[in-house]
C-alpha cells in the first residue's frame, strides 16, 4: 500500500474532525468495523475496555447524533497534528499501520493545550470502490488522564 | 484564594442550621479544605483503595491515595491484605512510586535503601552499623520505633477499604444493611477488570459526590438517558439512604411505562425528543444479570466510593480530591471472571455510556465545572437543596434530593459543623 495514499487518507480524516464536519467521519470506516480509544497502559494490561468502543459504522453515526443532538459539553474543537505513517506489513490491499497523533484542544475561552497524544494502529483496507477505509481504528493515547470530558473523537 | 467568610469564626456557621442549604465557601476555602483530609478521609471513614482482583496474589501491591495521603496496598504471605501510608519512615520519600506490581517479600525505599516487609514494618536499613565500624546508626537506635503509619483494612464482596482510624465500625455495620444489601446484589461472584481511565474534573470533590447522590438531575441533564428510556424520573425507582445520611443507591425499576405520561413534556424539558434514535441500537441490547428487575442501580459510599450498574456496564470510580478546585474521578470497568465472549462484547458496548467519553455521563464531567465557575464569588451564599423536602430518609421516588442531603448531613457529623 502506498505511504502517500494513507498520508492522505489521516490528513483528510484529521481535516473533517478539525473542520467540525463530524457527519462525514463514519465515513472513513468501513460497515463492518473497530473504533476504540484507549491508553497505552490498558493495552500493556491487555484490558480490552475503550472510552469510545463501536464496532459498526452505524455506531460511529451514533456517536455523532450524540454530540449533535444529546450531550452537553462546552464549546470546543481540536486540531489534529498527524505523524507520518508506518506500514507494518501490507498485503493483498489491506495494511497494518502505525501513525502518531497529537491533538490539541481549543476551548470556548480561548485556551488551547494538548489534550491527547498517542498513536493510532490501524487496519486499513482497499474497498470495491478503490477507496482506502479503516477496518480498524484502535486510537492508543498515550496517557491515561483525560480532562474534564471527550466529546468529540480523536 | 482569598474567602471573605471564614467557616471557623461564625457562629452557627452552617446557615439556617439545615441540609438543605449548603454555604458555597466549602467548595473553595482552603482551610476548610485541608480539614476535610484530616476529619473525613482520615476520619472515621472507609476509604476504597483497590479491588481484591487487583492484587490477588502474595506480594501484588497497588499504590493509591486516601484523600492526600498515599497509600500501598499490599497481599501478605498469608493472604491479608495490608495497607499502610506510601512514606520511607527516613526521609519521607515515596516507598512505591509505580500504580502498582508484584515485590518478593520487601519494598525498598530508593532514597537510602531502606527495606519495609509486606505489613509495612522497618525491616532493614542500609549501612545500619556503618562501615567498618565507622558511622551508622546510633546503637540505641529503635528500629521497630519507626513505620509508615498503618491503615486497618476490610474487604467486601471484592472491594477493599481502608482507615487511618481505630474508632471506625465495622463496614457491615458503617453501611447498614441496606446499602450492604445493594452491594452484594452486584458484586455476587468474582470480578474480571476491563480497563480503566482517569478523569480530571476543574470542580470541588463535593460537587461530583454530589452529582452522583443527585437522582433529581439524571434524566434532565442527561438527554441520552432519557430519550431511550434508560432512566426517566416517571418510571418507577427509588432512592436509598444509610441511617447517618453517608451511603445511598438510587435504582430504576425496568417495567413498562405509561405511554400516555406527558410529564416531561408538560414541563417543556430537553430531554423529551421522540425523533432521536440509535442507528446500531445493539448498543442497548441488556440481558438481567441479577435476577430482578433493577435495570440501573447508583450507589455511593462516604465518602468517595461509587458503584455503577447501568445495564450490564458495571464500573466502580473513585474521588480523590486535588485542591479546592480540582479532583481526579478513576474509573474502573469491570465484568465477571465467567463472562461468556457475547457478554464481554455487551458490556464493551455498554461502556460507551460511561466515563469520559460517556453518553450518559460526560455532562457530569463539565456540570461541576460549571457550579464551580459559578460561585466564584458568591462564598457566602448557599445554594438550595429542597426537592423532596428537607429530610435524608429514603424515598419511593427519584425525584428528590434526598440522598444529596443525606451526604451534608454526614459531612457535617465528620467536620464538626
Amino acid at each position: 500500500m502506498d505511504v502517500s495514499r494513507l498520508v492522505d487518507l489521516n490528513a483528510a480524516y484529521a481535516r473533517a474532525i478539525d473542520t467540525e464536519k463530524f457527519e462525514d467521519w463514519p465515513g472513513f470506516f468501513r460497515d463492518s468495523c473497530l473504533y476504540k480509544v484507549t491508553t497505552v497502559d490498558n493495552v500493556a494490561r491487555g484490558l480490552e475496555a475503550g472510552l469510545i468502543y463501536a464496532d459498526s459504522r452505524a455506531m460511529l453515526q451514533d456517536r455523532i447524533s450524540a454530540l449533535r443532538q444529546a450531550n452537553i459539553y462546552e464549546r470546543q474543537r481540536y486540531r489534529h497534528i498527524v505523524g507520518l505513517p508506518t506500514i507494518l506489513e501490507s498485503r493483498n490491499g489491506t495494511a497494518d499501520v502505525e501513525t502518531p497523533f497529537l491533538i490539541v484542544r481549543i476551548m470556548r475561552d480561548g485556551k488551547m493545550e494538548v489534550f491527547a497524544t498517542g498513536c493510532y494502529r490501524d487496519k486499513v483496507v482497499t474497498e470495491d470502490d478503490g477507496d482506502l477505509r479503516f477496518a480498524e481504528r484502535v486510537v492508543v493515547c498515550d496517557g491515561s488522564r483525560f480532562d474534564t470530558l471527550v466529546a468529540i473523537p480523536f | 484564594m482569598d474567602i471573605p467568610h471564614d467557616p471557623r469564626s461564625t457562629p452557627g456557621l452552617w446557615p439556617e442550621d439545615s441540609v438543605a442549604r449548603v454555604p458555597y465557601w466549602v467548595y473553595q476555602d482552603e482551610e476548610n479544605y485541608a480539614r476535610e483530609l484530616h476529619r473525613v478521609f482520615e476520619g472515621t471513614t472507609w476509604n476504597f483503595v483497590c479491588l481484591e482482583a487487583d492484587i490477588p496474589n502474595k506480594g501484588d501491591y497497588r499504590t493509591n491515595q486516601v484523600g492526600a495521603l498515599p497509600v500501598i496496598v499490599v497481599r501478605d504471605a498469608n493472604g491479608g491484605i495490608n495497607c499502610f501510608e506510601n512514606r520511607c519512615a527516613h526521609r519521607g520519600a515515596l516507598i512505591a512510586f509505580d500504580d502498582g506490581g508484584t515485590i518478593e517479600n520487601n519494598f525498598k525505599c530508593v532514597y537510602h535503601a531502606w527495606s519495609y516487609d509486606l505489613c509495612g514494618n522497618l525491616r532493614g536499613i542500609a549501612f545500619e552499623r556503618g562501615i567498618n565500624g565507622v558511622g551508622g546508626m546510633p546503637k540505641d537506635f529503635k528500629r521497630d520505633a519507626f513505620c509508615p503509619r498503618k491503615l486497618r483494612t476490610t474487604t467486601l464482596c471484592g472491594l477493599v477499604f481502608a482507615t487511618l482510624s481505630p474508632d471506625t465500625p465495622p463496614i457491615e455495620e458503617y453501611l447498614g444493611a441496606e446499602i450492604l444489601g445493594r452491594i452484594r446484589r452486584v458484586l455476587n461472584r468474582p470480578i474480571k477488570v476491563m480497563g480503566r481511565f482517569t478523569q480530571a474534573l476543574p470542580n470541588n470533590w463535593k460537587l461530583y459526590v454530589e452529582n452522583v447522590k443527585d437522582t433529581y438531575h439524571a434524566s434532565l441533564l442527561h438527554l441520552f438517558f432519557g430519550t431511550f428510556r434508560i432512566t426517566r424520573l416517571t418510571q418507577g425507582g427509588g432512592v436509598l439512604v444509610s441511617p447517618d445520611g453517608g451511603h445511598h443507591a438510587s435504582y430504576t425499576i425496568d417495567k413498562a411505562e405509561d405511554t400516555k405520561t406527558t410529564a416531561y413534556r408538560d414541563q417543556g424539558i430537553r430531554t423529551e425528543n421522540k425523533d432521536y434514535k440509535l442507528a446500531d441500537p445493539s448498543l442497548l441490547d441488556t440481558v438481567r444479570e441479577f435476577g430482578d428487575d433493577i435495570q440501573l442501580q447508583i450507589l455511593s459510599v462516604f465518602p468517595g466510593f461509587i458503584l455503577q450498574q447501568i445495564h450490564n456496564c458495571l464500573a466502580v470510580r473513585q474521588v480523590v480530591p486535588r485542591g479546592t478546585g480540582e479532583m481526579d474521578l478513576k474509573w474502573t470497568y469491570f465484568g465477571f471472571a465467567d463472562d461468556s465472549p457475547e457478554m464481554t462484547r455487551r458490556r464493551l458496548k455498554q461502556q460507551n455510556l460511561v466515563g469520559p467519553a460517556g453518553f450518559v455521563s460526560m455532562e457530569d464531567g463539565c456540570v461541576g465545572g460549571f457550579v464551580q465557575r459559578g460561585i466564584a464569588s458568591a462564598g457566602d451564599q448557599v445554594s438550595v437543596i429542597e426537592m423532596g423536602g428537607q429530610t435524608t430518609e429514603s424515598q419511593a421516588t427519584r425525584a428528590t434530593e434526598a440522598s444529596v442531603r443525606g451526604f451534608w448531613k454526614a459531612y457535617r457529623h465528620h467536620m464538626g459543623y
